[in-house]
């Protein structure tokens, strides 16, 4: 990354007296390794988006509120907004970016399919609790989708598609 | 976007992603787009009407015939789309005109975002539904034009007459000696050949690209995550800010940042007006260091409410105006003549615009310079305002759109968040990004703003509708009305009156402004009178629209046979005429708004006290299709848009603050309650319009009617759901 080789992250610097101070942590994402200091209390998201670079999981409301920040940790999907980055510890981190090698996941697949995204923006949230739903439910009713996306927020409307391109990817499994 | 700066933050190798073109970074990359800004080389003919930005992303084997295309030394062509895309779909719909009279294969095509250049591309703005009309014209000349040059460049090849080529996918093709060439290979040699001065445009029904179901071109970058928003900028040396604003009628006296130096993290802390900026290595420290800030502001002016917006409002419905908006016939006289007045009040909440990627802008304003980056929908506006702002002369101000933005609605037609962003740059001497939490998007003003709207209505002796006054008051609007809707120019007596009240809480244009909320309140006061009349609401239409034909009843912006059409089919396929089936109720609902026409019918039912609606039917009149996928995307959109704010939409002001600062408390629709939606689209060689808008206005009154129909309650104000709920 050019980000971060060109050396202007600063954080090696440990102040003593504020009590967060920066810490190491090593982070599995992607099934890549990543070496990180920042504060205990920083919130996943950030980490993933301006330490590390990884920008496709993206900033919606800072409140687990409508899930534009979802990614998997052991596979299971959490609000990364607000997990901080000292609970991740060794668990696996997945991103919308390293959901598949090539963008091949049926969950990406079936929103092309569909033609999901109107702009797009909250799309990579929604499709990281597709893929986690279809992992736990290869069949999922309309009701159980409408569930397990309720964490979700479109604000351009694509629910419908949304609903369709799950049932896609279901049939596609 | 600074190009030069991004290549040179580069190193060998490091992936380059410029929208829609990846390449490895390579040395002879660079020197050849250095030599080019130097002027050194000359590209075609036209490359000296190019910015900057544009020249330093050619290469020197590029074939640009004009500013909609270029064809690269291996043939491939890029098409440029030059409108800010917010979710609207005009980076897919706008480049297929250019490739339809092109002639050349969407499925080999690069669309790429086009820099700011208002010389070549004219109207570069998201809004008024108005990329596609203005567009329909030119771009596909555009596209015209580069395939004359690409048949002339044959002709001359081969030498064989223009008349006897034919274009194909991106080939040119002389069926008598059977020779075919790509229009990769050609460019080589097309570079001589002047732009004809005239195109003849094909005839529709030879259309293979206009017409068709395609797909969002950034589909795929989408899911994987690829697709860059404002919000994902990252530039070399680059700060993440946060900043803490005043809310409506503060003024920053003092501060103290103390505390917020100590975050481990912040770099700088900067005030610019009665803003304080903290900028730091991350956007997580930069919100630490801002939420420690110490602040002390002073009222500057008296600390607004909603509540005393709306006393202000009872009082100036009751009023005309000094000028009406719009007088047809006597409403004073019909009124004294009716048999019976019915009236009703309708009130609209401020809405923010909670587009999902918050607010955000890229600055770097060093050594008088200002290149600036992000999410605009009008980025012409943008850089006229920064050059203001910062007096620095236009001619080193920079402004760079990004490849997409996370929805606008209206927001982004407005320039203080770019504005800012230069500002504290220029202040901290620093590249930053400066990113809004959800908290302060939603506190941000630039509202929808709250209203109130008084409809009378007069009915005659004999039943016959007479008169229609409408009296409109909001928020810092000169005119709170929307004077010239149906049923204006259909019945004889017809005034419109407004009021505007001067507020510090800042309002701008929200979806469809105005249409959002006064085709409810028109529509279902439509409703109200059809009703009253025991007509079927639809024929009440329909026999409203007959009578708008057959008379001169003052201006009519209106064709109505095309409203007609629309309001027919929609009754038509909605199942116009049975309430109840299976606890089903129907509502109707017609709107005509950028040039467009729309009807729609909602299928509700009443669930445990709460509303939901069922299906939705909506027949559009958008003249021709570009591509029907993308129509039915936006219209799908602004149902469940409408539908959503309808029900739970409500911005409260209290002393100066909002009240709802999030998602927690600020309610968006949600999947489960997204009806199932049915769109059609009449089928008309019409002009084509914009569809970004007209889908959302009619949607509230048919959700309203169909609660009607279903529990005999009036909805007068939005959201809808409160009043179910305190059974008002």
């Amino acid at each position: 990354m050019v980000f971060l080789s060109s050396g202007y992250y600063p954080c090696i610097q440990i102040r003593i007296q504020t009590f967060l101070k920066m810490a190491a942590y090593s982070l599995n994402i992607n099934n890549q390794t990543y070496p990180v200091e920042v504060a205990a209390d920083t919130p996943l998201l950030w980490v993933l988006r301006d330490s590390i670079g990884l920008t496709g999981t993206k900033f919606g409301c800072g409140i687990a509120q409508c899930g534009a920040c979802t990614v998997h940790l052991d596979g299971i999907p959490i609000r990364s907004c607000t997990f901080p980055v000292a609970a991740v510890k060794s668990k696996k981190i997945t991103t919308i970016e390293g959901l598949s090698p090539d963008g091949n996941h049926p969950v990406q697949l079936a929103w092309i399919e569909e033609d999901v995204a109107q702009c797009g923006y909250c799309q990579a949230g929604q499709v990281m609790t597709a893929a986690a739903l279809l992992k736990k439910n290869s069949n999922p009713t309309d009701a159980e989708i409408d569930a397990a996306m309720s964490g979700h927020i479109c604000r351009c409307g694509t629910y419908k598609r949304i609903r369709k391109a799950i049932h896609t990817a279901a049939k596609k499994g | 976007m600074n190009v030069s700066k991004l290549i040179s933050s580069l190193e060998d190798g490091d992936p380059l992603v410029i929208e829609g073109k990846t390449s490895k970074v390579s040395r002879r990359f660079f020197m050849r787009s250095s030599a080019l800004a130097g002027g050194g080389l000359l590209i075609g003919f036209h490359v000296m009407g190019k910015s900057k930005a544009e020249l330093e992303l050619l290469d020197e084997n590029d074939f640009v015939p004009n500013a909609f295309v270029k064809i690269n030394s291996k043939g491939i062509i890029t098409i440029m789309a030059p409108n800010p895309e917010v979710g609207q779909g005009v980076k897919t719909s706008l480049p297929m005109l250019v490739a339809e009279e092109m002639d050349v294969d969407w499925e080999t095509l690069i669309i790429e975002q086009a820099p700011l250049d208002i010389n070549k591309y004219k109207r570069q703005v998201a809004g008024g539904s108005g990329s596609t009309p203005s567009s329909w014209e030119s771009f596909r000349k555009a596209g015209a034009a580069v395939r004359h040059v690409m048949v002339k460049a044959a002709s001359n090849k081969w030498n064989v007459p223009m008349e006897e080529i034919t274009t194909e996918k991106g080939f040119v093709i002389h069926k008598n000696s059977d020779k075919r060439l790509s229009y990769g290979l050609l460019a080589k040699t097309a570079g001589d050949i002047a732009l004809p001065e005239e195109v003849t445009l094909k005839d529709p029904k030879d259309y293979k690209i206009i017409g068709k179901r395609l797909g969002n071109v950034d589909s795929k970058k989408i899911v994987t995550g690829q697709a860059k928003y404002g919000i994902d900028t990252r530039r070399e040396g680059m700060l993440f800010a946060m900043v803490a604003r005043p809310t409506f009628g503060k003024k920053l006296t003092s501060f103290d940042d103390t505390a917020a130096k100590k975050v481990d993290g912040v770099k700088k802390i900067v005030r610019i007006e009665n803003k304080v900026a903290v900028l730091a290595t991350t956007t997580w420290a930069a919100k630490k260091g801002r939420d420690a800030l110490k602040l002390v502001w002073e009222d500057e002016s008296p600390l607004e409410s909603s509540s005393g917006h709306q006393e202000i409002f009872k009082k100036n419905i009751l009023l005309k105006s000094e000028k009406p908006i719009r007088v047809d016939g006597d409403i004073d006289l019909a009124f004294t003549n009716a048999n019976k007045i019915i009236e009703a009040v309708f009130e609209a909440p401020f809405l923010p615009h909670a587009a999902m990627e918050p607010l955000n802008f890229y600055a770097d304003v060093r050594d008088g310079k200002a290149d600036v980056y992000g999410g605009t929908q009008t980025p012409e506006r943008s850089y006229n305002e920064i050059s203001k702002a910062l007096g620095i002369p236009k001619e080193n101000v920079t402004v760079g759109m990004s490849p997409r933005m996370g929805g606008g609605f209206g927001r982004r037609l407005m320039v203080d968040f770019s504005v800012e962003a230069a500002l504290i740059s220029k202040e901290a001497n620093s590249p930053v990004l400066v990113t809004w939490t959800r908290e302060d998007d939603m506190q941000g003003g630039f509202y929808r703003p709250a209203g109130m709207y008084r409809y009378r209505a007069g009915l005659d002796k004999n039943g016959e509708f007479t008169a229609w006054h409408m009296t409109a008051t909001s928020i810092n609007e000169e005119n709170s009305a929307r004077e010239n809707s149906f049923p204006a120019g259909a019945v004889q007596n017809f005034r419109v009156d407004s009021h505007n009240l001067k507020s510090n809480v800042s309002i701008g244009p929200w979806r469809a402004p105005k249409h959002n909320f006064i085709a409810f309140a028109e529509e279902s006061f439509l409703d109200e009178i059809a009703f009253e009349l025991k007509k079927d609401p639809v024929q009440f239409r329909l026999d409203l629209l007959d009578r708008a034909k057959a008379n001169e009843f003052g201006k009519k912006i209106y064709d109505v046979d095309r409203y007609k059409a629309v309001v027919k089919a929609t009754a038509e396929i909605g199942g116009w005429g049975k309430q109840g089936v299976n606890g089903i109720y129907k509502g109707f609902g017609a709107h005509f708004s950028f040039n467009t026409y729309v009807a729609m019918v909602a299928d509700i039912k009443i669930e445990n006290g709460k509303i939901k609606v069922v299906k939705v039917y909506s027949v559009v009149d958008c003249g021709r299709l570009m591509n029907p996928l993308g129509a039915e995307q936006q219209m799908e959109g602004g149902i469940v848009d409408g539908i959503g704010h309808a029900l739970f939409g409500e911005l409260i002001i209290e002393n100066g603050v909002a009240q709802q600062k999030n998602f927690n408390t600020y309610k968006m629709i949600r999947m489960a309650d997204a009806p199932d939606i049915d769109v059609r689209f009449i089928n008309n060689e019409a002009s084509p319009t914009g569809l970004g808008e007209p889908g959302l206005p009619p949607i509230g009154a048919a959700v309203a009617n169909a609660i009607f129909a279903a529990t005999g309650q009036r909805m007068r104000k939005q959201p809808f759901s409160l009043q179910i709920a305190s059974g008002a």
